[in-house]
């Protein structure tokens, strides 16, 4: 994964949230996941990558945030299925609108829910997970991006 | 006028029915009899025992996809109005949608009121492509 596939997450993350809240998201600076780093939140979704790239996009937020931003959508439930059926479209959308640079080779797969803080998720192993902050009124959330390149010559303007 | 809603996401189909049903939402004057399907398959059983005249297909579906929705159901019943709501944002998919059928493209994240424009303008229009 390259510094401009990370700008392409960082900046489709802060769009996603200019456009579903009123208030944007402050995106901090992305890191390297440690194998002891715990970054997980009570919901999170993750997303199969296959194609041009090969792993993974997760979103995980906690269950207040969840809920703030579900009401966000003008939706009065906040039960916990509604919450983590939320969380998986955030995944899918972030990763599917990324699809935009990354081109038609970017296979997504349907989001796989977690409730629970999934700390013990376990990443692919040869490839490096990159976790990106995610802030939003005061709550702290992460995109955690685990991509490893296939071929890099099929992206499609 | 009877309306499919099509997406894996419980959250997006109550989204979807809550902007059309809202008060300025495409419903208007028109009385829409809305049925939801949460997969393609499911969405493909509620197309022959609904018979829908507009239908919001989703992609990224378990089960069956929704362009091979796309592709069914225009083959079944051509008049068929299907808009496309969807988060994947290359060119190529929306492009394939229109090629199959589909009269609309609308991309996720939407608002409300970017909804309503697209059902406004699909119960006029031709076939189109828009993002």
């Amino acid at each position: 994964m390259t510094e401009e596939d990370m700008k392409i997450f960082v900046t489709g993350t802060s769009h996603y949230f200019a456009q579903v809240a009123d208030s944007t998201a402050e995106i901090a600076t992305p890191f390297e996941k440690d194998p002891h780093d715990h970054v997980m939140f009570d919901f999170s979704a993750v997303i199969g990558i296959t194609g041009s790239q090969r792993g993974c996009v997760y979103f995980t937020a906690p269950r207040a945030m969840v809920a703030e931003l579900v009401g966000r959508l003008g939706e009065p439930e906040t039960d916990d299925d509604i919450l983590a059926d939320y969380v998986g479209e955030i995944a899918n959308t972030i990763s599917g609108n990324a699809r935009e640079q990354l081109g038609s080779g970017f296979m997504i797969s349907v989001p796989v829910v977690f409730r629970g803080r999934a700390d013990d998720v376990r990443f692919p192993r040869d490839t490096p997970a990159f976790v990106i902050p995610v802030h939003w009124k005061g709550y702290r959330s992460a995109l955690i991006i685990c991509l490893k390149d296939e071929e890099r010559n099929i992206r499609v303007a | 006028m009877k309306l499919l809603i099509v997406d894996d996401a419980n959250v997006i189909r109550r989204q979807i029915k809550r902007t059309i049903e809202g008060t300025d939402g495409a419903a208007g004057d028109i009385d829409y009899v809305i049925d939801t399907a949460a997969n393609g398959l499911e969405a493909m059983q509620k197309f022959d025992t609904f018979d829908p005249d507009i239908v919001t297909m989703d992609i990224t579906m378990p089960e069956m996809d929704g362009l091979s929705c796309v592709l069914q159901m225009i083959k079944r019943k051509p008049t068929t109005k299907i808009l496309v709501i969807s988060a994947l944002a290359d060119r190529p998919t929306a492009v394939e949608a229109v090629r199959l059928g589909a009269r609309g493209f609308l991309l996720k994240p939407f608002s409300p009121e970017a909804l309503n424009e697209e059902l406004t303008e699909l119960l006029k229009e031709p076939r189109r492509a828009r993002r």
